[in-house]
């Protein structure tokens, strides 16, 4: 076993060695333009680019001529709010989407509002959840689009899509989801689910960075963007840029192996989590799980451990690559905008840390990461006074703290 | 963020964590910090004739709080009150090669060292 232990699947995935082999030949070997029309070159790389296209297609029950290629899940993310935000603005100006979306959302929507749009956050629920009647009380004449994240990157959670798509529906709004996290992980069906925009990244799902695709509906409705990046209409006008094809080719290999191997990984990826969890939860008291207790990402963990702060318990795990919400682990120091949002308070905020278990997690990785993980937290525990004060019955909440900041 | 060979010497082997009598006249306790700001400091003094014997913390913070607080209790054995007065938090940031975004760990030791000592003197006015 190899230190350290990679434990940070949220936040991008290892390459799988399938993909890297598929994408190999487009490197040196076939290096033409996709877009030349009029030479083999050309031809060989539209071929490659047009599987991948089919391979993309297929993982989310769409056509492949709704799939257009970008060059990852932020610049799907903009396309789809900027570009229908452009595109429909002459029907309305209000956009709907929820306070703990991921940034590429967020801040897209507020440039849109510098520019006069007018944007609803919604509060999720204490577990991060978005229900369908949240969204049909916040619909009014002017809403154009709903965006709305399919599955939490930092807490898990996975929204109801199905059922808030069928809302959309029924008004006549648009609905963006961005699956980052679930395509691949998942089962999605575009049509099923009532999408009409979908946000897709490759290396979230072991294939490369710097690649990912946007997925948006040709018929009833018909969904038009205005392009965000100009220039040589590729992808339909969507998107301009000379095609990325062996990212494009991994993205393709990518999506193929993760819908033969769903249902594999999500029994083992669902094994591995159950007994780290379980673990955990038997060794140490006052130890929460953020997010939905059962509607989650495959995988994703997010804990926090009641009074021990995450930046100091992440230096105290070494060998394992975790993520914090902790303050301390953010330039703003400002704990995480998303468990903020969840109302579970600022100190358990701190005192969080995401696990993150994929595909190549091996078993021994997590024996050894429950060890270390349970020895980390004991010895903060050891040196922290909140530890000591509610051990000697104290209540936290009513001492007045001097607070330097 | 890497830390400095200090910082996570400190972390791994904390000096004097631990605690004392809080209800000693001897002994100064300082609470500084707080919760939803993810550190909390709790340093204690023992003091005799004038001179700190001993000195013990308990930290809920980032490593460079563990550090800093830890540091401030090596520093404060065998001092006067006057010189423990005297601490700056500018000198632990040298000490521990602190980053900027981590010299609030400092200050919040130089306030645990204040407050301490301040419930010293309230105790034995």
């Amino acid at each position: 076993m190899k230190l350290p232990i990679y434990l940070d699947n949220n936040s991008t995935t290892p390459m799988d060695p399938r993909v890297f082999e598929a994408m190999k030949p487009y490197f040196m070997n076939v290096y033409g333009n996709a877009a030349s029309r009029n030479h083999a070159f050309g031809w060989e790389a539209e071929d490659a680019v047009e599987k991948a296209r089919e391979q993309v297609a297929k993982i989310i029950g769409a056509s492949s001529k709704e799939i257009v290629f970008t060059s990852g899940a932020t610049e799907s993310d903009n396309i789809a709010i900027k570009g229908a935000a452009e595109m429909y603005e002459r029907k309305g100006n209000h956009i709907i989407t929820c306070e703990i979306e991921h940034k590429a959302v967020l801040d897209p929507c507020r440039k849109l509002e510098k520019k006069g749009f007018e944007v609803t956050y919604l509060k999720p629920d204490k577990y991060g959840m978005v229900h369908p009647e949240d969204i049909e009380k916040a619909i009014t004449d002017k809403t154009i689009l709903v965006s709305l994240i399919m599955g939490n990157n930092e807490i898990g959670t996975i929204n109801p899509i199905k059922e808030i798509g069928a809302v959309c529906r029924k008004h006549n709004v648009i609905l963006h989801t961005d699956a980052t996290q679930c395509v691949g992980k998942v089962p999605i069906d575009v049509n099923k689910m009532n999408i009409d925009i979908m946000s897709i990244s490759a290396h979230k799902m072991y294939g490369p960075k710097g690649v990912g695709a946007l997925y948006v509906r040709r018929k009833s409705p018909r969904v038009k963007l205005a392009g965000v990046i100009d220039g040589g209409g590729h992808e339909r006008g969507m998107r301009s840029g000379t095609l990325n094809v062996p990212g494009i080719v991994g993205l393709g290999a990518a999506c193929e192996i993760a819908m033969q191997d769903m249902e594999k990984d999500h029994k083992r990826i669902m094994e591995l989590s159950d007994k780290f969890k379980t673990k955990i939860f038997e060794a140490l008291d006052e130890t929460y799980i953020n997010g939905h207790p059962t509607e989650r990402l495959p995988g994703n963990l997010n804990i926090s451990f009641a009074y021990v702060e995450g930046e100091g318990l992440m230096m105290g795990m070494k060998d394992l690559a975790v993520s914090s919400g902790s303050a301390c682990t953010s330039a703003s120091l400002e704990p995480s905008y998303v468990l903020k949002s969840l109302g579970i308070g600022d100190e358990l905020a701190h005192s969080s840390i995401r696990f993150g278990i994929g595909r190549f997690t091996t078993e021994e990785e997590v024996d050894y990461a429950v060890d270390n993980v349970i020895k980390a937290v004991n010895h903060l525990r050891e040196m922290s006074p909140l530890y000591e004060m509610v051990k000697d019955g104290i209540d936290l909440s009513k001492v007045e703290w001097q607070d330097h900041h | 963020m890497a830390y400095s060979d200090k910082v996570i010497d400190h972390f791994n082997n904390p000096r004097n964590m631990g605690k004392l009598d809080t209800k000693s006249k001897t002994v100064g306790t300082g609470l500084v910090g707080a919760p939803e700001c993810g550190d909390v400091m709790k340093l204690q003094i023992e003091v005799k004739d004038d001179v700190i014997v001993d000195a013990k913390f308990k930290t809920f913070g980032c490593g460079s709080a563990i550090a800093s607080s830890s540091l401030a209790t090596e520093w404060l054995k065998g001092k006067s009150i006057n010189e423990a007065q005297a601490i700056k938090n500018t000198e632990i940031v040298e000490e521990l090669s602190l980053p900027p975004v981590k010299i609030h760990c400092s200050v919040l030791a130089e306030d645990a060292i204040h407050s301490a000592i301040e419930d010293y003197k309230k105790k034995n006015n």
